[in-house]
């Protein structure tokens, strides 16, 4: 059909794929790096091996995530490429400024608004976008937070005197384990929703029959983009969540991580696609409040919070918009033209960065209202 | 109601997340007390012990808190076993 798209859509969902991993190295990792028990180039190198193979583990959810939400007939390449431009421009912006929001929900957000672009409100089921996307994503922190809190309650009443050179060790193991599952679950899950966007991109191309089971080829180069992503770290990210929420030690990163594991492998299991990040805030929210006098920086949580409830607009809005300038311009240029405004506007973001950094270096400096990243906007007087 | 949220799997997902999310960790700190437990015969506790032990001397603390941790191991299996195995 056209394979040129096709190539151009491929290596952006790969793009996203590598947004995906970098954006939610934190969910597995930020715990171990805040409270040392992991040294942090360590700590990604093993989230992002983790990761690569978590990709391989199962492909049970691989095509689910757009074929339950949008009609899969009106599915175009172009629709395709414009929600991933949405969900790569989301992943970015919220990067830049340090805050956990969700993967999946800026794809799923981009994939709906390039959708309802194309085809109108008809276009989305909307029962199933309620149903499997936003009241998981309302429940799933709730569960996350309630399951961190019970496992940092027990743990503090039974872990109570003994001996400190046991227990910061005992933990720290304990720690470095329950993180390496949150990492391979991340795998798992995310990995999969790139390969079912890079699946309904062949099947719209006609390159595969529909009902197709993800390409060997593909499952290899959304693991490979997923790791790599992953193991650069997105520091900014990994800093608000290991030091920005609350301040955490062993047994409490411990409790964040199982919770986190539990929550995410339980959901794949029977088949709730949710967001891994909600689900790593909602724990480490949780160790907060099961521990006698830990301090939770509401206010940090609340930023997050209302990004959560502005990606899936978001990322629509920005995936619709680039439909309506690929349709405007038309065909093969069009494409062209946002692939080039994407790769722009990335490196002008990068640079942007650059300014005030946040690298393995300084990401365990004390919180403070005014280094924080998700502050980066106002500039200092430095 | 039930078209819009999966309540069975929503009580599993507690239940289960609850045991093997907070149950786990729980065990394994019951675990690291009983390996930690001083000797019956008056030798020291780990803390007391000096140098790189971290462990009491205490057999049959040591002997419980393998049993923990090997349960801990158990669950992390089958969870991961689930998800590979799961359709």
């Amino acid at each position: 059909m056209n394979d040129g798209i096709l190539v151009l859509v491929v290596v952006t969902a790969l793009a996203f794929d590598f947004t995906n991993g970098f954006h939610d190295t934190g969910n597995a990792m930020a715990t171990s790096i805040a409270t040392g028990a992991l040294p942090p180039k360590i700590a990604v190198a093993l989230s992002g091996v983790l990761n690569f193979i978590g990709a391989f583990l199962s492909l049970s959810v691989a095509a689910t995530i757009a074929s339950g939400l949008v009609n899969t007939h009106v599915v175009t390449l172009t629709v395709v490429f414009a929600g991933l431009v949405g969900g790569i421009t989301w992943n970015l912006l919220t990067w830049f400024f340090g805050i956990p929001s969700s993967s999946s929900h800026a794809l799923i957000g981009g994939v709906i608004g390039a959708t309802m672009a194309a085809a109108g409100t008809d276009g989305v089921k909307w029962h199933g976008v309620v149903s499997k996307v936003i009241i998981p994503a309302g429940l799933s922190p709730v569960i996350a937070v309630l399951i961190a809190a019970v496992g940092t309650y027990l743990i503090y009443r039974l872990s109570h005197g003994i001996p400190d050179r046991t227990r910061s060790h005992g933990f720290r193991i304990g720690q470095i384990g329950s993180a390496s599952l949150v990492s391979l679950a991340h795998g798992t899950n995310d990995a999969q929703k790139t390969m079912g966007v890079i699946t309904l991109a062949l099947i719209a191309n006609g390159t595969v029959d529909a009902g197709s089971q993800a390409p060997f080829w593909v499952i290899l180069t959304c693991a490979i983009a997923i790791s790599l992503g992953t193991y650069l770290g997105g520091w900014r990210v990994i800093r608000t969540l290991g030091k920005g929420l609350v301040e955490i030690d062993s047994p409490q990163g411990m409790a964040a991580e199982s919770s986190s594991a539990a929550t995410i492998l339980l959901s794949s299991h029977f088949g709730s696609s949710l967001s891994t990040t909600h689900v790593a805030t909602g724990s480490i929210l949780g160790t907060g409040l099961g521990r006698k006098g830990a301090e939770v920086r509401w206010s940090v949580a609340g930023r997050m919070a209302t990004a959560w409830l502005l990606t899936l607009p978001a990322a629509g809005l920005v995936g619709a918009g680039c439909y309506g300038i690929v349709q405007g311009i038309g065909g093969t240029p069009g494409v062209v033209v946002v692939f080039a405004l994407l790769v722009i506007g990335s490196a002008l973001l990068y640079l942007r960065a650059r300014k005030t950094p946040v690298s393995h270096h300084n990401v365990n400096d004390e919180w403070d209202a005014a280094t924080a990243p998700a502050n980066a906007k106002e500039p200092t007087a430095a | 109601m039930d078209s819009w949220i999966d309540l069975d799997a929503l009580w599993k997902i507690v239940v289960i997340g609850l045991l093997a999310g907070a149950g786990l960790p729980a065990l394994f700190a019951i675990g690291l007390r009983a390996v930690s437990l001083p000797g019956r015969d008056g030798g020291p506790p780990a803390a007391e012990a000096g140098g790189d032990r971290i462990i009491g001397t205490n057999p049959l603390g040591i002997a419980a808190g393998a049993v923990c941790f090997a349960v801990v191991l158990a669950g992390i299996g089958w969870g991961i076993y689930s998800v590979v195995a799961g359709a």
